[in-house]
């Protein structure tokens, strides 16, 4: 009986964080504003660019985890984690390693411009598609490239002693599976990224509905018109999301990607080439953080230092609440609640969040506690994710031994299913810390400068050009994401039970 | 004396009848062929599979109702009997009492039967740097120190050589009945009926026998079991 109080609290709270500030966003705009016609070309555009980013991220991805699939060499696992990583890479962080390899002084115009190349431009709508695949190919990797694991290897020996064609005999069936989900994934993701449309995009051919949000806000603060594109991110992000959720397969953040299949067809040559093209698509921007970073590093004042505490504070809280929720959530109704948060944009619920407390208090006073709250709504479905199977093969395991000795409630869970959990904790865990470090969403909406997150500072040394200190902000930004997520998930591991 | 008073059993789509009684004392073997509801009988009278009617009661006293744990009976698996992460120490002492560091008292008595079972020296070993036959024998002074009247075993040596689960079941039935213990344990072996137990209920097309005194039930079986017997 008291757990099922403890979940039904925790699901109205969950339930009143999404809906308080989606209600207050609404009745404070007094209704809402037909859509203007930039408000149109808005939604255009998120649909547009979101269709691009994924319908390249699965295009490219195809030949390179097909080539991944089939070959075997030195440091393919390593690879394949390090495509995990941009899961938990600040956004902010990326864009600067995209900055300062495909912008206007970046390293490809370097080599591009004495031969007579025109500049490349990395502001506007390509930029954002272009960020929007370094961020999403290696997802698409991931997801595709366990299609190909999950063909037996039977079949491709079949194959080879028939002589048939493998791609239209095994592979095909197999993307048409696989290809039309992570098409959805990432179109989600796309629709609803905010922090790259906001710096790489803008003007009125690149303004996704999410800066629209944050320019009605901020600049017009003009409510029933935040209020009306909030409606409309919603509905959006709510039927991207039902797509998604029909369409998409497999288990992102899964694991078993060791083995290599044998196969007798393919040319090493390609292979190598679309492999080799990947890994300098994703590491040059990273190398060029690191590189220019690590003298970056001496130039960070004092401010830097400020802000990194206030982002570990506030990721650290965030880990903690989003536990707390998760752990009387674990159950199916409960992860369909949590999807609640993540369908709504995170802007909306921090402009909700605003407009909540800004008759008692000044907004920028509580922004850490709203991008904490915003973090931690974003973060439950991904952890509940995680955690749910955990709990149902200790139920089954273990349910009626535990009965039968008579455990209930608390003591239930304090002996028998939270050191069954300790592992998918720990990495559950160093995910949201990794997410709510990294994040630049709502905290853009009212922090005042010196009272921000470090990726706040960093996004600001940016718009000042102070390119030396920004990437050292970059570095140690990074550092502490993925900081962060190694201790969480180390904790879960150390002292392993079987 | 465990009484089944016109019991029906359910689970999962599937009924079992019971009408039977089984004395205080006794060693009862439970017999049939694969998926006759051996170990739903064995759920019905722990608690864990609902009862849909019929009274089941101990000594006279209605048990029906009881959940698991109200009820005098513990019960060895036919596997996870033992938390992986708790030390065998921490996994015995459950029985008295939901403590993870148990009281001097409750720690005397755990390493009292873990002594009784003859496993002196593992006490603070996790399960999994046990063999096989230790982690039965942790489970089996797990059961006897919950000191419930009923002990019923769904195969819990089943994964054991056919060397050491013979002396499993010889220590579990000694031990259970130097304390006084009713056993009522599932066997698909007829070999082990005869070894242990004093009655056997067979169980075929969903309904359970009254108990039938063992080497009767062996030598002249009922008519639905001769074909199973062989």
């Amino acid at each position: 009986m008291a757990q099922r109080v403890v979940a039904i609290i925790a699901a109205l709270v969950v339930a009143g964080l999404v809906t308080g500030p989606v209600t207050a966003v609404v009745w404070r705009g007094g209704g809402f504003t037909a859509l203007s016609a930039a408000d149109l070309s808005a939604l255009r555009f998120t649909v547009w660019q979101a269709s691009w980013s994924a319908l390249i991220s699965v295009g490219l991805a195809v030949p390179v985890a097909s080539a991944l699939a089939r070959r075997s060499f030195w440091g393919r696992s390593a690879l394949i984690s390090v495509m995990g990583a941009p899961f938990i890479l600040p956004v902010i962080v990326a864009i600067l390693g995209l900055l300062s390899v495909f912008g206007g002084n970046g390293f490809v115009n370097l080599v591009l411009e004495p031969l007579g190349v025109p500049k490349l431009d990395i502001y506007g709508a390509h930029g954002v598609i272009l960020a929007h695949v370094f961020f999403n190919l290696p997802l698409a990797v991931r997801l595709i490239l366990q299609g190909w694991l999950s063909i037996p290897s039977e079949r491709f020996r079949v194959a080879a002693s028939l002589n048939a064609p493998v791609f239209w005999l095994l592979e095909w069936p197999m993307l048409r599976r696989i290809a039309p989900g992570a098409f959805a994934v990432i179109f989600v993701i796309c629709i609803g990224s905010f922090a790259v449309a906001l710096t790489l995009g803008g003007g009125p051919r690149a303004t996704t509905v999410e800066l629209a949000i944050y320019q009605a806000f901020k600049f017009d603060f003009d409510l029933s018109k935040a209020a009306s594109l909030a409606v409309v991110q919603l509905c959006l992000g709510l039927g991207a999301g039902l797509i998604a959720l029909l369409l998409a397969r497999g288990d992102m953040l899964g694991a078993g990607f060791d083995r290599v299949v044998q196969r007798w067809d393919g040319s090493k040559m390609l292979d190598a080439t679309w492999i080799g093209l990947a890994t300098l698509f994703l590491l040059a921007p990273l190398m060029a953080i690191f590189i220019a970073g690590l003298s970056g590093l001496a130039d960070l004042q004092n401010g830097i230092w400020g802000a990194a505490m206030r982002s570990l504070l506030t990721s650290l809280g965030a880990v903690v609440l989003t536990m707390a929720l998760a752990l009387p959530l674990v159950t199916k109704a409960g992860e369909a609640a949590s999807l609640l948060g993540l369908s709504v944009s995170g802007l909306v619920l921090g402009t909700g969040m605003f407009l909540i407390v800004q008759p008692y208090v000044r907004p920028s006073s509580v922004a850490l506690p709203v991008t904490m709250m915003v973090n931690v709504l974003m973060a439950l479905p991904f952890v509940l994710r995680i955690l749910r199977p955990s709990v149902e093969s200790a139920r089954g395991d273990f349910g009626r031994l535990g009965r039968s000795l008579g455990l209930r409630g608390w003591a239930l869970w304090r002996i028998v299913y939270l050191p069954r959990l300790r592992r998918p904790m720990g990495f559950a865990a160093g995910l949201t810390g990794a997410l709510a470090m990294g994040d630049l969403g709502v905290i853009t909406l009212f922090s005042r400068p010196g009272e921000g997150t470090l990726p706040m500072a960093m996004y600001q040394l940016m718009g000042a050009y102070q390119m030396e200190a920004a990437y050292g902000a970059a570095l140690l930004l990074v550092g502490l994401s993925l900081g962060l997520f190694w201790a969480f998930d180390k904790g879960g591991r150390g002292h392993a039970v079987v | 004396m465990l009484w089944c008073r016109d019991a029906v059993f359910i689970q999962g789509g599937y009924t079992l009848s019971a009408d039977l009684r089984i004395e205080a004392g006794k060693v009862t073997a439970v017999i049939g062929p694969s998926g006759a509801g051996k170990s739903t009988l064995l759920g019905g009278i722990a608690g864990f599979v609902a009862q849909q009617s019929g009274v089941l009661s101990w000594n006279g006293v209605d048990i029906t109702a009881l959940p698991p744990h109200k009820r005098p009976v513990s019960m060895l698996f036919q596997d996870n009997n033992l938390f992986p992460h708790l030390t065998v120490l921490q996994n015995v002492a459950l029985a008295l009492g939901s403590r993870l560091t148990p009281t001097r008292d409750v720690q005397n008595q755990a390493e009292d039967m873990l002594a009784r079972v003859g496993l002196n020296d593992l006490a603070t070993r996790k399960p999994a740097a046990l063999s096989g036959g230790q982690q039965s024998r942790a489970a089996l002074a797990r059961a006897l120190l919950q000191n419930r009247e009923i002990m019923l075993m769904d195969e819990p040596f089943s994964a054991l050589g056919p060397g050491m689960k013979a002396e499993m079941l010889d220590l579990s039935v000694e031990l259970a009945k130097a304390a006084g213990r009713m056993v009522v344990m599932v066997t698909h072996d007829p070999a082990d009926a005869a070894r242990v137990a004093d009655t056997v209920i067979g169980i075929v097309s969903g309904r359970a026998w009254a108990p039938i005194e063992t080497t009767k039930f062996l030598n002249d079986p009922p008519a639905p079991f001769v074909d199973y017997l062989g």
